[in-house]
C-alpha cells in the first residue's frame, strides 16, 4: 500500500470544527424553512393520514392496532430516512459540486473530514425534525398515548445518521443529479416496501424477509412500532447495532470516496 | 536571490519528516512566506508538477504564470495542503505542508478561480459565516465587516443578496472574504478573469494596497499585463516545470529584443521569408501575422513604409512576448 492509498484509508479525524459548517447549513435552512418544511413534513403526513384513514377503513386491525397506528410507526422511519437521504444526495451534492461551497470551506482551516462530518450531522438534524413532526401528529391524534413513545425520539437521530451516511457514500461517487435516481429506485423504494413500513414484513416470502433483516430500515421499524404502542421492543441491542454499523460503515466509505474525489 | 537560494539549500534527501518539530524561532524570523522545493505531483503518467522550487519573501507580490494545464492550479492546491505531493517540501507561514496544512491555513486567504460565494446569503452573511470557519467569534467578525466592505467598495451593499451583485462586485466580495481572517499571505488564482477593464483596474489597485500593507501575494494569471503591473518577481511554468524566473523587466531584457513589429496583410508570408528575415534578428509567424523582434527596427520600418499592402504595429516588447517565446504559440486546451 503506497502513501496515497494509506492517506485515503486513514481513519476519520473527528473534531468540533465541523460545527461552523453545520451552522452554515442551519442558517441557509432558516432562510428557506417554509418550502423545506412543507416538502419534508407535510408530504409524508398527507400520505400517512390519507392512506391510514382511507385504506384503514377497509382493513381490519393489523397486529392488534388500527392501520393508521401501524402506518404511523412506519411513516416515522420512512420520513426520517427520506429526509436524511434527500439532504445528503441533492443538497450535499449542490454544496459540493454545483455551488463549490465545500471548496470555499476547505480553503479555511477546516478539513474534508470536518465538512463530511458536518454534512452527516446536518442531515441527521434535519431528519430529526421530520421524525419529530410525525410524532407530534401521532400524539395530537391520540394514536399513541404511552410515555414509552417518547423513546422514539432517541431512535430517530440514529435512523438519520444511518441513511445520511449511506446517502453521502452515494453522493461521493455521483457525477450528476441524475445518478441519484438509481439509488432511489434501486435502494430506497425497495427498502421501503421490504421493511414493514406499509404492511407487515411477515407477509413477504421468506427470502425477502431475510433480505429485509439484512437492511437497516426493518430494524428501525422494529424499534419504533412497539414503542408507539407502549411496549419495550425485543432485541433492542441487535437493532441498534445494525443501524449503528450501517451508519459507521457508510460514513467511513463516504469519507474515503470523498477524499479520493476531492483531495487527489 | 538570497531567498531563492535558501529554498534550494536543503537537498531533498535531507528533508525532515512531516511531523518533525518546527524550525527554531531564530530561523522563523527569516523564513519565506512560502517556500517550495522540488515539488512533484503526477496523475497517472501525467506529471502535473515536475520538480518545482521557489520561495516568496514576506510582503512580495509573486506571480505564477503559465498556459492552461501548465500545473499552476495543482501547485496552489499542493501549497494549501489540499492534495498530497508525490515528493518535495512545502513550508507555508512556517508550517510544513501537508503535515500542518490546517494550521498554516489559519493565516492564509484564498481567492479562487471560480466564484464560490454562498448564493443563499447576503454580503454580510457571507463574511460572517466564512469568518466562523476560522474559529472567529461573531463579534470579532462583525467588527471587521465595515472595514472589509469599504475596502471592497461594497459599503452600501452589506445586506444585498449575492444574485444582485455584478461580476466585479462578486470578485471584490471574494477578496474581502479572503481577508476576513487578516491573512499574512493571499493566494489569488486568476483573480481578474472574466472582469471588464474597470473592474480589473479596481482589483489591481486593491492588490497594490494590500502589498503596501505588507501582505504577501501569490498570484496566478495568464494576463501578462496584470503580472507586469503587479508582480515584483514571477516564474513562468510550463509542462509542470519552471522555465523562467525574475522580475518582469529582467525577464524582458533577458529573453527578448526590446522592439516588436507586428505585420499583417496581403503577401505577408512571402515578405517574411524574403525581407523580414534579412532585415530583422528574429521573425515568428502565427497564422497571418508576422512578429519581428530586434534592438533596431529602423531598416525594417523603412521597408514597411514602402509597402502599401502590409499593415504594421510597432511597439515595445512586453512580458507577453517573453511568455509566448518560452511557451510557444500553439493553442493549449
Amino acid at each position: 500500500m503506497d502513501g496515497h492509498t494509506a492517506a485515503l484509508l486513514r481513519p476519520p479525524a473527528l473534531s468540533l470544527r465541523f460545527y461552523p459548517v453545520w451552522r452554515r447549513n442551519l442558517l441557509v435552512w432558516r432562510k428557506l424553512a417554509a418550502p423545506s418544511m412543507l416538502g419534508n413534513l407535510a408530504d409524508p403526513m398527507i400520505y400517512m393520514l390519507g392512506l391510514g384513514y382511507g385504506l384503514g377503513r377497509l382493513l381490519p386491525e393489523i397486529g392488534g392496532m388500527p392501520y393508521i397506528t401501524f402506518l404511523a410507526a412506519g411513516t416515522v422511519c420512512f420520513s426520517t430516512m427520506n429526509s436524511a437521504t434527500f439532504e445528503t444526495l441533492y443538497s450535499a451534492f449542490s454544496r459540493m459540486h454545483v455551488q463549490r461551497t465545500w471548496d470555499a470551506i476547505l480553503n479555511a482551516p477546516v478539513t474534508l473530514d470536518d465538512v463530511v462530518t458536518a454534512e452527516l450531522a446536518w442531515a441527521a438534524s434535519k431528519s430529526v425534525l421530520s421524525g419529530l413532526a410525525i410524532m407530534v401528529v401521532v400524539w395530537a391524534l391520540g394514536l399513541s398515548t404511552s410515555p414509552l413513545s417518547l423513546a422514539v425520539l432517541l431512535v430517530v437521530p440514529l435512523i438519520g445518521l444511518t441513511f445520511g451516511a449511506l446517502g453521502l457514500a452515494v453522493t461521493a461517487v455521483s457525477p450528476s443529479y441524475d445518478f441519484f435516481m438509481y439509488y432511489f429506485t434501486l435502494f430506497i423504494t425497495p427498502i421501503a416496501m421490504l421493511s414493514g413500513v406499509f404492511f407487515p414484513l411477515e407477509e413477504l416470502p421468506a427470502a425477502f424477509q431475510t433480505a429485509a433483516w439484512c437492511l437497516p430500515l426493518a430494524h428501525a421499524v422494529a424499534l419504533v412500532r412497539p414503542l408507539l404502542l407502549g411496549n419495550v421492543p425485543t432485541d433492542i441491542a441487535l437493532h441498534l447495532a445494525v443501524l449503528a454499523a450501517y451508519a459507521a460503515a457508510g460514513f467511513y466509505v463516504a469519507l474515503v470516496l470523498f477524499r479520493r474525489r476531492l483531495l487527489s | 536571490m538570497a531567498l531563492a537560494d535558501a529554498a534550494r539549500r536543503a537537498p531533498p534527501d535531507d528533508l525532515p519528516p512531516r511531523d518533525a518539530p518546527r524550525a527554531a524561532p531564530r530561523e522563523l524570523a527569516a523564513e519565506p512566506a512560502l517556500a517550495v522545493s522540488d515539488l512533484r505531483k503526477a496523475y497517472g503518467a501525467h506529471r502535473a508538477v515536475d520538480g518545482v522550487s521557489f520561495a516568496i519573501r514576506p510582503g512580495e507580490c509573486f506571480g505564477l504564470l503559465g498556459p492552461n494545464g501548465a500545473g499552476k492550479t495543482t501547485t496552489l492546491k499542493l501549497c494549501l495542503g489540499l492534495t498530497d505531493p508525490d515528493g518535495g517540501e512545502i513550508r507555508l507561514g512556517g508550517h510544513p505542508v501537508p503535515g500542518e496544512a490546517r494550521e498554516a491555513r489559519v493565516r492564509v486567504g484564498v481567492v479562487p478561480q471560480l466564484d464560490n460565494l454562498d448564493p443563499d446569503f447576503t454580503v454580510t452573511e457571507n463574511l460572517l459565516v466564512y469568518g466562523r470557519y476560522f474559529g472567529l467569534s461573531k463579534r470579532a467578525i462583525a467588527a471587521r465587516i465595515p472595514e472589509l466592505l469599504a475596502f471592497a467598495g461594497l459599503a452600501g451593499r452589506a445586506d444585498a443578496r449575492i444574485q444582485t451583485l455584478s461580476g466585479g462586485m462578486k470578485r471584490r466580495l471574494t477578496l474581502a472574504r479572503a481577508l476576513v481572517n487578516d491573512p499574512q499571505i493571499l493566494f489569488m488564482d486568476e483573480p481578474t478573469t472574466g472582469l471588464d477593464p474597470q473592474a480589473r483596474h479596481l482589483i489591481w489597485e486593491r492588490l497594490r494596497k494590500l502589498t503596501a500593507q505588507g501582505k504577501t501575494i501569490l498570484l496566478t494569471t495568464h494576463f501578462m499585463e496584470e503580472a507586469e503591473r503587479l508582480c515584483g518577481r514571477l516564474v513562468i511554468m510550463d509542462h509542470g516545470r519552471l522555465i523562467a524566473e525574475g522580475s518582469p523587466r529582467a525577464l524582458i531584457q533577458q529573453h527578448i529584443d526590446p522592439h516588436v513589429v507586428e505585420v499583417h496583410g496581403e503577401g505577408v508570408a512571402e515578405w517574411a521569408e524574403r525581407d523580414a528575415r534579412r532585415l530583422c534578428r528574429r521573425v515568428e509567424r502565427t497564422g497571418e501575422t508576422v512578429f519581428c523582434y530586434d534592438a533596431d527596427v529602423a531598416p525594417l520600418l523603412a521597408d514597411l513604409e514602402a509597402r502599401k499592402e502590409l499593415r504594421y504595429l510597432h511597439r515595445a516588447a512586453d512580458l507577453e512576448d517573453v511568455f509566448l517565446k518560452l511557451t510557444g504559440r500553439e493553442l493549449r486546451d
